[in-house]
């Protein structure tokens, strides 16, 4: 004989104002870092009282490249590290628009790798958050270009032999004006770091340390997502302010976290708008963006 | 609605392909433009970069093609009427990304200043063996518009057309010229502004929170969703339903693709675009395109002379295929020639639309100049047998 249970009482979800509810649940692992990172980006969101709806946000592809899919802004989910070249073109067409290019390592830094150092070099009025997890998730945990050396992947199944990219310092030498990392479980400082993010004008670079829980605990044997998440906290160090030369990470090891960089820069747009006023005077209407929207 | 007076340089001018297709794009009212430089196309960039700033719109020089087309997509949905160009190699890179402007119905023009093929081929030189690259270059199915001009006027008049049909259909549109009509130079004549026609982009009327990216279903082409304004949409490159949101099974696949498809296929015979030169009672009829659709005028001046009955077709647009006109024709001529600068693209179009009905004959070349009348007039003279 079955006894009829009442259904728990359903309360809103925190962030329904910002999430597609209608596309929930997510694809995302359980103790995977997106979560907590995309909570952070809410958290910076709300506290700095953005108007969402001048904020777009665009990726490209891997797991997360799906976050464009369940935030309720503008959003586009583009191709395989084209994410900035199309959030280039919105964001210029656009410069009313925040734009937030949400990545993950192998879709920005390998694939998206040329584009990434020229929209840092242009200093493009975008913000950039990265979630590295040192592996391809999506694709079922190969090398990427972030995979610490002697880390077991896939496609290493010897251990990985490849020098990685330290993406700070790729960042900062690009031409970045904010360059910051954080693990995924420094949710206030990653929210502060985000919140300096979105007001800074250019080209501003957010690294999140990410577990993946699935392929690279799993693979490595380093636990659950849970505590290799955990071990990523414990084991950073923080050094504000520090040469993002000395932010290479081995294979579980210390982990420099902090803001590196923050500076002042004139954007791509205002270089623009500079460079022709000087040469022609009046004779040049800034430009200040094509609102073909009405 | 009529082109802004800013934009138009009215009056006669003597201008190259390249320059007078940069002047069409500017008269459409294009505000942003994201290229990369490649011979023989360049100087529909540079013309765009020298313009643009006093225009209040933008020119960008990308990392490379790749940067470029999907830029181009991005400043779309900002709002702006944006293209690029290339050529041969950066076409190829373009493909990846023209794929995603087809997904996504994103309104946009590419022009293919082609030139001699495969791989970096014959950077200086014109071809025409881009076409089936244009019709089939990105993975997966659709259908493209592809227009091809034959002269720097019709340079200048179908990027503005391509502009047009790309707001129409809401897709990237193909304007596929070649080195020979890039470079030459000729008297191009550029109306009054309230003499060319320009289609505004149509956003949806509906308010936030009740409008999708592709709301008609298939039944009409879906108004664009302006960005900033609150309706907080999403697209990807996945397949996806009306809403824009991803949906992996095969049933949304069939709804989508067959819908990308459809959009051209159903509108074919409002898109096709052809020039029909004593077509009726003709004996042969000659069908060419862009540059070759020139230089077959000699050969069939000469052979007409001789009392043959030779008919031209002249395809301004190439894709869609006028595949019902081959196929009405198939049945009334001895034979069809189709002149162009490859060794065999679009001709296997037309002698498939043929299907037998009469003989077929291609007058191909491999590319690095145009077509000697003389070849053409020998094809012409075997084909009247």
């Amino acid at each position: 004989m079955s006894t009829k249970v009442a259904p728990p009482e359903i309360k809103e979800h925190p962030m329904e104002n910002l999430l597609r509810m209608d596309r929930m649940p997510h694809i995302w692992c359980s103790t995977c870092g997106l979560g907590t990172t995309v909570t952070a980006l809410a958290a910076a969101l709300e506290q700095l009282k953005l108007d969402l709806n001048k904020v777009a946000i665009v990726s490209g592809i891997g797991c997360t490249g799906r976050v464009a899919g369940y935030l309720k802004l503008d959003s586009f989910h583009t191709t395989h590290g084209r994410a900035l070249p199309f959030a280039a073109g919105l964001s210029i067409a656009r410069p009313d628009m925040k734009v937030v290019v949400f990545s993950g390592d192998g879709d920005l830094v390998s694939i998206g790798g040329n584009h990434f150092i020229h929209s840092a070099r242009r200093n493009l009025d975008i913000t950039v958050i990265c979630v590295n997890n040192f592996i391809y998730a999506m694709t079922g945990g190969q090398v990427a270009p972030t995979t610490p050396i002697s880390a077991q992947t896939a496609t290493s199944p010897h251990g990985c032999y490849e020098h990685p990219f330290n993406l700070p310092l790729l960042a900062a030498s690009s031409g970045a004006v904010y360059v910051a990392r954080w693990t995924a479980l420094h949710i206030r400082r990653l929210t502060t770091s985000i919140k300096e993010a979105l007001t800074k004008k250019g080209f501003s670079f957010v690294e999140v340390i990410a577990p993946c829980s699935t392929l690279y605990a799993r693979l490595n044997k380093l636990g659950d997502g849970l505590s290799l998440m955990r071990f990523y906290h414990d084991n950073s160090v923080i050094k504000h302010g520090a040469d993002p030369r000395e932010a290479d990470i081995e294979f579980q090891s210390k982990i420099m976290v902090g803001k590196f960089i923050d500076i002042e820069k004139p954007t791509f747009i205002e270089k623009m708008n500079d460079g022709l006023q000087k040469r022609y005077g009046d004779k040049y209407k800034p430009y200040g963006g094509v609102d073909g929207s009405n | 609605m009529k082109a802004n007076p800013n934009n138009v340089l009215t009056g006669v001018h003597y201008l190259d392909g390249n320059h007078a297709a940069a002047e069409g794009a500017i008269a459409a009212g294009c505000k942003f433009f994201a290229g990369y430089p490649i011979t023989p196309s360049t100087e529909i960039a540079e013309r765009f970069a020298r313009r643009i700033p006093f225009l209040g719109g933008v020119f960008i020089q990308m990392e490379d093609e790749l940067a470029s087309m999907n830029a181009i997509l991005g400043a779309s949905w900002g709002g702006a009427k944006s293209m690029t160009c290339t050529s041969g190699p950066g076409f190829s890179l373009m493909m990846e990304n023209f794929g995603l402007g087809m997904m996504l119905e994103t309104p946009c023009v590419l022009v293919n200043v082609q030139r001699g093929g495969p791989s970096t081929g014959l950077p200086t030189l014109p071809g025409q063996a881009d076409m089936m690259q244009a019709r089939w270059g990105s993975h997966g199915d659709y259908e493209v518009i592809a227009l091809a001009p034959d002269s720097p006027q019709e340079s200048f008049d179908l990027v503005i057309h391509a502009f047009n049909l790309s707001e129409k259909y809401r897709m990237p549109i193909l304007v596929m010229t070649d080195e020979c009509v890039g470079h030459m130079t000729e008297k191009v004549v550029i109306p009054p502004s309230d003499e060319i026609d320009i289609i505004e982009r149509r956003f949806t009327k509906k308010p936030p929170g009740e409008a999708w990216p592709y709301e008609q279903n298939g039944n009409d082409i879906s108004p664009m969703l302006p960005v900033g304004k609150g309706y907080k949409f999403h697209v990807t490159g996945l397949t996806h339903d009306y809403r824009g949101y991803p949906i992996i099974n095969a049933q949304a696949q069939d709804w989508n693709v067959r819908r990308l498809v459809d959009k051209v296929k159903k509108r074919s015979d409002e898109i096709i675009w052809l020039e029909e030169t004593d077509v009726e009672g003709a004996d042969v009829v000659v069908m060419s395109y862009g540059i070759s659709s020139r230089v077959v005028r000699p050969a069939i001046a000469k052979a007409k002379k001789e009392g043959l009955k030779i008919g031209l077709i002249k395809m301004i647009t190439v894709w869609p295929f006028p595949e019902k006109r081959v196929r009405e024709l198939a049945s009334k001529v001895k034979s069809l020639i189709m002149v162009e600068l490859n060794l065999g693209q679009v001709y296997y179009e037309m002698e498939r639309c043929a299907g037998g009905k009469c003989r077929s004959y291609l007058c191909g070349h491999a590319g690095g100049t145009v077509h000697n009348p003389a070849d053409i007039y020998k094809t012409i003279k075997e084909a009247a047998r």
